[in-house]
């Protein structure tokens, strides 16, 4: 992107004769592009503004407030913070919200990257990825509501399954130890394919020639795996690792419509705590107070994530 | 040289074949696909079989008596009466509207937010104007910004603005730009040839003109991909939906659901129908996977990796 002018001199007029914007003065090309450039930006920068900026600034503001949605907010300081560090809810949701990220992201990470080997070592087939990629596609109230069908105590068909094998049943979703490590796994589930994916594109950029000499040198598949895929593969699994990690932090969907936090808050991760507390308890400056401190904790795990960026850019040269 | 490396290759494919480790692998492979879609198929199965039957028939591979009632009865299409008659709960549910409800919803963020965010990006890649890379630069910090933190001020707003339960309240948030759709299609434009853009300006094109009529049509694969998450994502959509438009005239898919699944009629909620409105949540998802099915798997490699 070397040119500074958008347009090379000579050029210039006989563009602007026939230019149809610009009204009455047939100003210098800079000039143009500025006035274009901003009627471009409207809505951008309205959105920008309205939905991302203001909203940030009364985030913060009602975190300093008492308020109810019904009132105004009333200014208290920093009340709210010291509340939150005497709430045992919220320390439990922080811990039970560690509790989900370290299952799944391990477990969903581990399955992926064996299945990208998989596609990568057998085969190129779209149809195959398409497949693994429905779960994904499909909304993860759907994804709760049918596997709190497939898991149902009574009626459900794992727990046929189990029965069958003389396992007995269990009920997945209302055991306090069972409920968190079963809605890891049913996000797992949901999003291994798509993880998948993502790290066979990686895998794609492997030159195809290094497993051919590895096999002609006698190399068998694992050795491949841990001596050429892993290595040359560390950004792109580096990058997808904290991607999903952030994402992970944000889960809401899947507890809203299976556990509601419960049994005995061992599922009320800090996602679902905040909107608990701003749409069911109403206390809107306290749930603002939460936010905050989960914006911070993602801000710094997004400035880990641009480090990793940065390194796997200079990796991959 | 590259014939040598075709020979070897098919030397090494055909050797690999035979190999029982390969057997092994299609075999972990298959049950992988299989622990995919079987769930999906105990959904469509559920929702064939009559409620009544639940507690009698939910262990075999097919019902005994399939029907079609629990699609009816969640489409609205049945009376009141035959829908308790079924093991409705007699609440009126109306499935086909939320269906077209979250098509509305989900088409109008595609559209409206790669549209502009398309325009925004264009000017951040072509146009010269004072304090570019600032803005662009503040633009994206908003990738930083949690959902969750402006969901609440967010909400207040909207219900200041007296939009609750309308489709301008519900895609408001969303339609007008996302950082990353804007950072994407930035990155695009700026790999188009300049030249392009200089023939049009010959012609005497202003930058409107060479936007819609040159830019846009070049750039239909990476319009495509953002258009497509944009779909998912927004079809997928849960808590702003369900804060801004429970009520009947603008409920989406999945905000019905979760409605119906408390409105269960017994001790037990309503599997059959809830797994009919499941369906009927997969179905559109799954018509997008066949109309753009390469597509889709591509623009993984595109929006995950690049």
């Amino acid at each position: 992107m070397g040119a500074n002018t958008t347009v090379a001199p000579p050029r210039r007029r006989v563009g602007i004769r026939t230019e149809k914007k610009g009204g009455a003065g047939r100003p210098r090309k800079v000039r143009d592009d500025r006035r274009a450039a901003w009627l471009f930006l409207v809505p951008a920068l309205a959105g920008f503004g309205l939905f991302y900026a203001y909203p940030t600034v009364r985030g913060v503001y009602y975190s300093l407030t008492d308020y109810s949605l019904l009132g105004a907010p009333n200014f208290t300081g920093t009340d709210n913070y010291r509340h939150l560090i005497g709430d045992e809810q919220f320390w439990n949701a922080l811990k039970v919200t560690g509790y989900y990220v370290a299952l799944n992201i391990v477990s969903q990470t581990v399955l992926a990257l064996g299945l990208a080997t998989l596609m990568h070592r057998l085969t190129r087939s779209v149809a195959l990825r398409a497949m693994l990629l429905v779960p994904w596609l499909v909304p993860n109230v759907s994804v709760g509501l049918l596997w709190m069908w497939m898991l149902d105590a009574n009626l459900g068909f794992v727990n046929h399954i189990l029965d069958a094998l003389g396992m007995g049943t269990t009920g997945f979703l209302t055991s306090p130890t069972w409920a968190m490590p079963t809605v890891a796994g049913i996000n797992t589930w949901a999003y291994t394919g798509y993880t998948a994916l993502l790290l066979y594109a990686g895998m794609l950029q492997i030159p195809q020639h290094l497993y051919e000499s590895a096999t002609l040198d006698g190399a068998g598949e694992w050795r491949m795996f841990t001596r050429i895929t892993l290595p040359l593969l560390r950004p792109v699994l580096a990058l997808v690792l904290v991607v999903s990690l952030i994402g992970s932090f944000q889960i809401f969907d899947t507890i809203a419509v299976t556990t509601k936090g419960g049994p005995v808050s061992s599922t009320r991760v800090i996602y679902f705590y905040i909107y608990e507390q701003a749409f069911t308890n109403f206390h809107m400056g306290y749930a603002s107070a939460i936010a905050v401190v989960l914006a911070l904790l993602l801000g710094v795990l997004t400035a880990v994530q641009m480090r990793l960026l940065r390194a796997s850019r200079s990796d991959l040269a | 040289m590259t014939q040598e490396r075709i020979r070897i290759r098919i030397r090494t494919r055909a050797r690999a074949r035979l190999s029982p480790g390969r057997v092994a692998a299609w075999a972990v492979m298959i049950a992988v696909l299989v622990a995919t879609v079987f769930p999906f198929y105990w959904m469509i199965r559920t929702a064939l079989t009559p409620a009544a039957d639940i507690y009698s028939d939910s262990t075999g591979l097919v019902p005994h008596h399939p029907t079609m009632i629990n699609f009816l009865r969640v489409l609205g299409l049945t009376s009141q009466e035959e829908a308790r008659a079924a093991g409705g709960s007699g609440a009126q549910v109306d499935f086909l509207r939320y269906l077209l409800n979250s098509v509305v919803y989900s088409g109008l963020i595609a559209v409206l937010q790669t549209l502009f965010c398309a325009m925004a990006g264009y000017a951040f890649a072509r146009l010269r104007f004072p304090g570019r890379d600032a803005v662009f630069g503040v633009l994206i910090a908003a990738l930083m910004v949690p959902p969750i933190f402006t969901v609440l001020p967010n909400f207040v707003l909207v219900k200041d603005l007296g939009w609750m339960n309308t489709f301008a309240g519900m895609v408001a948030p969303s339609v007008l730009m996302t950082p990353f759709a804007v950072f994407f299609l930035r990155q695009f434009f700026l790999s188009i040839p300049r030249e392009v853009e200089e023939a049009a300006v010959l012609d005497g094109v202003g930058a409107w003109g060479i936007f819609w009529r040159v830019v846009m049509p070049m750039s239909r694969g990476p319009l495509i991909t953002i258009g497509l998450t944009t779909t998912v994502w927004a079809w997928k959509d849960y808590l702003w939906p369900l804060l801004t438009g429970r009520e009947e005239e603008t409920r989406v898919l999945t905000v019905a659901l979760g409605i119906f699944q408390q409105q269960s009629p017994n001790t037990q909620p309503d599997w059959t129908g809830l797994m009919a409105g499941s369906a009927l949540s997969v179905l559109p998802v799954l018509v997008l996977l066949i109309v753009f099915g390469r597509r889709l798997v591509e623009s993984l490699n595109f929006t995950g990796i690049k």
